[in-house]
C-alpha cells in the first residue's frame, strides 16, 4: 500500500532540471508528480512516474545518483476540509510528516497527496482506522489514462 | 636613511660572508653527523663523510632533505641538541604526516629574533616605533618571531595576534601603531576597512611587514595606496626558523637572505642539479647556526631566483625573488599549508571516493577554500537534513585536518573536470604568481 518515489540528486546549476526532464522525455517516461527540495548548493528532485523501474534504470545509466523511497499516496475527497481530515488523523495518531506534495489526476479529477513519513506501517494503520486506505502502485496508475 | 640592526653583518663583504658560511657549515656537518643518527645514515647512504665538506663549495655533495624526511623523523629524529637544552617548540598547522615541529634552544631563539629585528629595521623600524603584530601567536611562528624582533629593536610592541578587526583598528588609532605586521591579505582587508570607515587620517602607520603567503605587486600597490605606507615582504618557514629567513629592504626588489645563518641554493627540482645565479629553480636552505634543529639542504619547494646584484640599501646578502610557484602541489591558504593529499585522506576516511576538486579564491582580500565533492549513491539520501549532516561532518573533519575552514560543495557525479583522464585537483583563482 505504498508507491515508489524516485529521489534524484541535482547540482544547483542552470539547466540541470531541464536535462533531466529531457532524459525522461526521450524514454517516454510520464511524470505524475514532482517536488523539489533545495539547499544553496544542491537539490533533491522527487518524482512519481508511470514506470519507476524503467525510470531508475534510465537515470542510473545516464549517471544520476538516485534512490527509491516508498511513500504513501492518499486520494483526497474533493471538498473543503479534505486535506485537513487526513492530516488531522495523522497528527492525532502521532505520525510525523517529513514532507508532502500533491497533484491532480486528470482521469477522475481527483486530488492525490504524497506523504513521506518515518514509519509507513504505523501511518497506514492510523489511516486505516479512520477509513483512509493509501493507494498501491497499480491504483495510482489507474488514476491516469495512459 | 637606511637603518640596520647588525650593520657589520648585514653589509659584510662577500668574502667575509663566504668565510662565515664555510666555517659554520663544516661545524654543523660534523655536529649532526655525530649527534643525529638520521643524518649519519643519510650521509653514509650517499657516501659522504664530514671530512669531505671543507667549505661552502662542498655543500652540493650533501644529500637533500625533504618534508618526507621530517615526517619520517618526527618528532625528535632530527634533533641535534639534547631536549633539555631546548626552550621552545613551534609548529606548522598541518596534522599527521604534514605537520612540522621545530625545536629551539635559547640561542636559536636569539638568532631568529635577530633576523626578525633586521627585517623590522630594514622596514625603517627604530626604538621610536610602535610595532603592531597581528600575525597569530602560539604554535605559528609569525607572532612570536616578529614579537621577538620588535623587542630586540626596542620598539614598543603590540602583541595583538590575529582576528577582531574592530579592536585592531581601534588600537591602531588609539596607540599610534607605526609598523604593521600581518599577512598581506589581512593587511589589504584592514586597509579597506580603515578607508571605508574614513579613519585613514587617524592612523600613523608608515610601514608594513607582510608575509606567510604569496602576494602580487598589484596587491602591494593597493595596500600602499590605501594605507599610505611602504609594504615590505618577509619570507620564512618553520623548518628553517620562521619569518625572517629573508626580508625586503627599501629597494623592494627582492628579499635579502640572512646568509650568516642560512646558505641558499637554487636547484633544478627534477634533477637536483645546482643552478647558476639568476636561474629560476627550487630554493634549498641549509641552516648553519641552529643548535636544536639544523636542516641540511632542505628543499622548500618554493620556486624563485637568487641575485647578487649590488643593492642600493647597502646590504650585501643575496636576494631572493618572491616565490613564483611551487614544485609540489602545496597551497598556502590563509597562511596555512594545504596539501591535496590531506583532503584526499579525509574523504577516504569518511568513506567517500577521492573525487574532489579544490577551488581557492580570494574574496574581499580573504582566501576562501572550497572543496567540490562528487555525490555518490552511498552518500545520497532522500532527506536533505541527512545529506546536510554528512556535509557538516565532512567540514568538521576537513577543519581538524587542515586547521582552517573549507566549504564543501556537493556536485553531480563525473562533473569534476578531467583532463586526459587525470582529474584536475586544484583550481587557484587568486592569481598570486
Amino acid at each position: 500500500m505504498t508507491v515508489k518515489q524516485i529521489s534524484i540528486f541535482l547540482e544547483n546549476r542552470p539547466g540541470r532540471l531541464s536535462e533531466l526532464t529531457g532524459l525522461l522525455e526521450q524514454n517516454q517516461l510520464n511524470l505524475r508528480a514532482l517536488s523539489l527540495a533545495e539547499t544553496t548548493d544542491f537539490g533533491i528532485l522527487r518524482i512519481i512516474v508511470s514506470d519507476p523501474y524503467q525510470a531508475v534504470t534510465v537515470l542510473k545509466e545516464a549517471g544520476y545518483v538516485c534512490s527509491v523511497t516508498k511513500v504513501l499516496a492518499v486520494e483526497l475527497p474533493d471538498r473543503p476540509g479534505g486535506l485537513f481530515d487526513v492530516l488531522r488523523v495523522l497528527g492525532e495518531g502521532g505520525v510525523n510528516l517529513e514532507y508532502t506534495y500533491a497533484f491532480t489526476a486528470r482521469k477522475k479529477g481527483a486530488a492525490c497527496l504524497i506523504l513521506r513519513v518515518a514509519d509507513n506501517d504505523a501511518a497506514i494503520e492510523v489511516l486505516g482506522k479512520n477509513g483512509v486506505r493509501p493507494l498501491c502502485q497499480e491504483e495510482l496508475n489507474d488514476l491516469f489514462d495512459d | 636613511m637606511e637603518h640596520y640592526y647588525q650593520p657589520e653583518i648585514e653589509c659584510a663583504s662577500q668574502e667575509q660572508i663566504r668565510q662565515w658560511q664555510s666555517q659554520r657549515l663544516v661545524q654543523t656537518v660534523h655536529r649532526v653527523y655525530e649527534n643525529v643518527p638520521y643524518y649519519r645514515e643519510k650521509m653514509k647512504a650517499k657516501g659522504v663523510e664530514p671530512g669531505d665538506i671543507k667549505s661552502a663549495e662542498d655543500l652540493r655533495f650533501l644529500p637533500f632533505l625533504t618534508k618526507d624526511d621530517l615526517r619520517d623523523a618526527y618528532p625528535y629524529g632530527l634533533m641535534a641538541a639534547p631536549l633539555s637544552d631546548c626552550v621552545r617548540i613551534q609548529s606548522t598547522s598541518g596534522t599527521t604526516g604534514r605537520r612540522v615541529v621545530a625545536f629551539y634552544t635559547q640561542h636559536d631563539l636569539d638568532l631568529w629574533e635577530d633576523c626578525c629585528a633586521r627585517a623590522i629595521m630594514a622596514a625603517g623600524g627604530t626604538k621610536e616605533d610602535v610595532v603592531h603584530v597581528c600575525y597569530g601567536y602560539g604554535l605559528f611562528t609569525g607572532g612570536p618571531g616578529l614579537n621577538g624582533g620588535s623587542h630586540r629593536v626596542g620598539s614598543l610592541t603590540l602583541p595583538m595576534s590575529s582576528g577582531n578587526t574592530d579592536r585592531q583598528i581601534q588600537f591602531m588609532c588609539d596607540l599610534g601603531s607605526t609598523i604593521l605586521c600581518c599577512t598581506p591579505s589581512y593587511a589589504a582587508y584592514l586597509a579597506e576597512t580603515i578607508c571605508e570607515r574614513g579613519l585613514r587620517d587617524q592612523i600613523k602607520l608608515k610601514a608594513g611587514i607582510f608575509g606567510a603567503e604569496a602576494w602580487s605587486e598589484e596587491m602591494r600597490q593597493d595596500i600602499q595606496d590605501k594605507l599610505g605606507i611602504k609594504a615590505y615582504d618577509i619570507y620564512g618557514l618553520t623548518e628553517i626558523s620562521g619569518p625572517g629567513v629573508s626580508f625586503e629592504c627599501s629597494e623592494q626588489t627582492g628579499m635579502h637572505i640572512n646568509e650568516d645563518h642560512f646558505i641558499a641554493e637554487i636547484i633544478d627540482p627534477n634533477t637536483g642539479e645546482v643552478l647558476p645565479e639568476g636561474s629560476k629553480g627550487e630554493l634549498v636552505f641549509t641552516s648553519i647556526t641552529k643548535e636544536a634543529f639544523p636542516l641540511l639542504r632542505y628543499r622548500t619547494r618554493d620556486i624563485c631566483v637568487l641575485t647578487r646584484k649590488p643593492c642600493s640599501c647597502g646590504r650585501t646578502h643575496v636576494k631572493m625573488s618572491k616565490p613564483m610557484g611551487r614544485s609540489d602541489d602545496m597551497l598556502i591558504v590563509k597562511g596555512v599549508n594545504v596539501f591535496p593529499s590531506q583532503i584526499e585522506t579525509v574523504l577516504l576516511n569518511k568513506g567517500y571516493p577521492a573525487n574532489y576538486q579544490i577551488v581557492v579564491s580570494r574574496e574581499n582580500n580573504s582566501d576562501r577554500l572550497e572543496v567540490l565533492v562528487e555525490m555518490t549513491p552511498e552518500m545520497f539520501s532522500d532527506s536533505v537534513s541527512l545529506i546536510n549532516q554528512k556535509e557538516r561532518e565532512l567540514i568538521e573533519a576537513l577543519k581538524s585536518m587542515l586547521g582552517i575552514y573549507a566549504a564543501v560543495k556537493l556536485v553531480a557525479p563525473k562533473s569534476i573536470a578531467r583532463s586526459e583522464g587525470k582529474a584536475v585537483r586544484i583550481i587557484d583563482n587568486r592569481k598570486l604568481y
